[in-house]
């Protein structure tokens, strides 16, 4: 996001007041207005909206009659909501660990001249362009004791080889964390590999001079230059993690038993399939709040940075 | 970096080779559960046994993807998942040219036109790239509800558009940042109004944000989810929704070459975008989280 000053916006047709130069200024104005309309009702009036549904008592159908923080104090009671929660905090966390371990690794080594550099990213990234849908049908069928990679690597005369995490209630939740860091990772690469492009050559051959050794280099001199791209990383990551519904879905269904589930599932079955409004609206608040408790900090950061930059 | 010194000792030809083994190893990790699908795809079932998951097919065949596109059954019908593919276009295309066209208005008008406020109204849309969807997701259904727009494709095409616009604006505003101030003013001098300079100035720069927008608004709303299974009916649903049924109808003997080819058609498109215009995809995700 660059950065630009509102200063010196040039004022036009101040002069002009016939009704067409009046349009004429306006005109802009009324070209933004519908998405403000649109931005202040669908995202601010329908935040508000869940927030007052998650201090009422509604089930199958919203209604008003509040109840205060109820709801709250039952979601903090509910096994299944810290089942959910719990899971969030393992699947995220090793969610952005690996993806960022594994991108920055990609990115360090196809940044040493390499051959098909082109080819090689490409195919790191592919996975992001398929819908979470579809990474969980595939990964479901990978995954399948039976059939899938268990079966294969027995086949090759490891018998007592076991994989078979995802009707394990204990070890389902790591196998949401394969698949998506399979499919994300590609993309932590692809940022870092933009930022290492962009990191200014003489620092390194100073440091090379100096007689540091390449890794040294990466992780002293490189790696803090990073450091924005680092928090948009994880920024971005812990967003997807937070949002995760779709591979839920279509991988382990939140299953076995309710072992995978997070607070995505959580607030979709309890709102839509289990009539309980008001509690799907408090556990979709506390999510808003997970969003902002990331964001808020970031886009502190940012700006921080910018003045300062 | 390019310059990294090419060492010719021997130690540095090891490294050289360990460098290529772990690219090219990760890069056989990350292509084998899409060569897996697709060798899945043209098995008939009778091939598919414990341990054969690798195993080139011995007599390949497109039937399953016949069956997946025409017969299959997603919940209680079994209609194939052709229909629903056809419905996502429904729903992409016109959702993509609108999201984008309000984005370039909105970009135009936040560079080209500001006015007081207007970087307030941006902070505002932003926001709305963040905001998870779950927070929105019971009023929405309402209001879809009293608009009349229920499980309806022009309902969905809504959704995808309010809350698709955030990123357009985005992506238009910081590409329209760096068309130069004084084309615009000398363009107002003359006399041009605000929808001519858009016409004529803008437009004609703005081929590479147009193809990085459409290109992300379609992945974006090709591969939802959440929207799809929460605002359709059978008759408007999503190919994303008809997949996951489509999996997880259970009757009779589980069909995982279907699965995998079903997987492969909703998969499809967005991989053909991919592949086709790739840099450009990747310009959309790194939009606005890399800065120069």
């Amino acid at each position: 996001m660059s950065s630009t000053s509102t200063a010196g916006a040039p004022r036009h047709g101040a002069l002009r007041r016939t009704p067409s130069g009046l349009l004429q200024d306006w005109l802009p104005r009324i070209v933004v207005a519908p998405s403000l309309v649109v931005s202040l009702v669908f995202v601010y009036g329908f935040m508000l909206w869940t927030f007052v549904l998650s201090l009422t008592n509604s089930r199958m159908l919203p209604s008003y009659d509040f109840i205060g923080f109820a709801q709250y104090a039952r979601l903090m009671e509910n096994e299944r909501w810290w089942v959910a929660s719990t899971n969030l905090v393992v699947f995220g966390g090793l969610f952005v660990a690996l993806c960022l371990f594994l991108g920055v690794v990609l990115a360090i080594l196809l940044d040493q001249r390499i051959r098909q550099e082109g080819a090689l990213r490409t195919i790191y990234l592919y996975p992001m362009a398929l819908s979470f849908i579809v990474t969980g049908v595939v990964w479901k069928w990978l995954l399948n004791p039976s059939l899938g990679i268990e079966a294969m690597v027995q086949g090759w005369g490891f018998e007592t080889f076991s994989f078979d995490w995802l009707v394990d209630p204990n070890m389902a939740i790591y196998t949401l964390v394969i698949a998506a860091v399979w499919q994300a990772s590609g993309f932590v690469m692809a940022l870092f590999l933009a930022g290492l492009r962009g990191v200014d050559d003489s620092i390194l051959k100073a440091a090379q001079l100096d007689g540091a050794s390449l890794p040294r280099i990466y992780w002293r001199v490189v790696m803090p230059c990073l450091r924005p791209v680092l928090f948009s990383a994880v920024m971005i990551l812990a967003h997807i993690a937070i949002k995760s519904f779709d591979l839920v879905m279509a991988l382990t269904g939140g299953g076995p038993g309710y072992a995978t589930d997070l607070p995505a599932t959580f607030m979709y079955t309890h709102t839509f399939s289990r009539a309980q409004i008001g509690l799907g609206s408090a556990s979709a608040m506390l999510m808003l709040g997970g969003v902002l408790a990331i964001l808020i900090p970031y886009l502190y950061c940012e700006l921080r940075g910018r003045k300062h930059g | 970096m390019d310059n990294v010194i090419r060492r010719r000792t021997p130690g540095a030809r090891l490294s050289r080779f360990v460098v290529y083994a772990v690219l090219v190893g990760m890069a056989l990790v990350y292509l084998m559960p899409l060569v897996i699908m697709l060798l899945t795809s043209i098995k008939p079932l009778e091939e598919i046994r414990p341990g054969t998951l690798l195993a080139l097919p011995q007599a390949p065949t497109l039937a399953p993807w016949i069956t997946a596109w025409g017969e299959a059954c997603t919940g209680m019908r079994c209609e194939g998942i052709g229909g629903y593919f056809w419905n996502s276009f429904s729903i992409v295309i016109p959702a993509v040219a609108i999201s984008t066209g309000i984005g370039a208005l909105n970009g135009y008008v936040l560079t080209q036109w500001r006015f007081k406020g207007s970087e307030v109204f941006f902070a505002l849309m932003l926001f709305g790239c963040f905001v998870p969807f779950q927070v929105v997701l019971l009023p929405m259904a309402r209001t879809l509800g009293w608009l009349g727009l229920s499980s309806s494709t022009a309902g969905l095409v809504l959704v995808h558009v309010v809350f698709g616009i955030a990123f357009t604006t985005l992506f238009f505003r910081n590409f329209y940042v760096a068309v130069p101030r004084e084309l615009v003013s000398a363009a107002k001098l003359d006399g041009a109004g605000f929808l001519r300079i858009f016409w004529r100035i803008l437009l004609p720069v703005s081929a590479p944000i147009i193809v990085v927008s459409v290109i992300w608004q379609f992945t974006q709303i090709w591969n939802d989810f959440l929207f799809g299974v929460a605002f359709s009916a059978y008759e408007t649903q999503p190919v994303t929704v008809a997949l996951n049924n489509l999996v997880n109808t259970s009757t009779g003997v589980k069909k995982y070459n279907v699965n995998m080819a079903a997987a492969m058609i909703a998969a499809l498109p967005t991989l053909i975008v991919y592949v086709l215009a790739g840099k450009y995809f990747v310009r959309g995700l790194t939009a606005g989280s890399v800065k120069g």
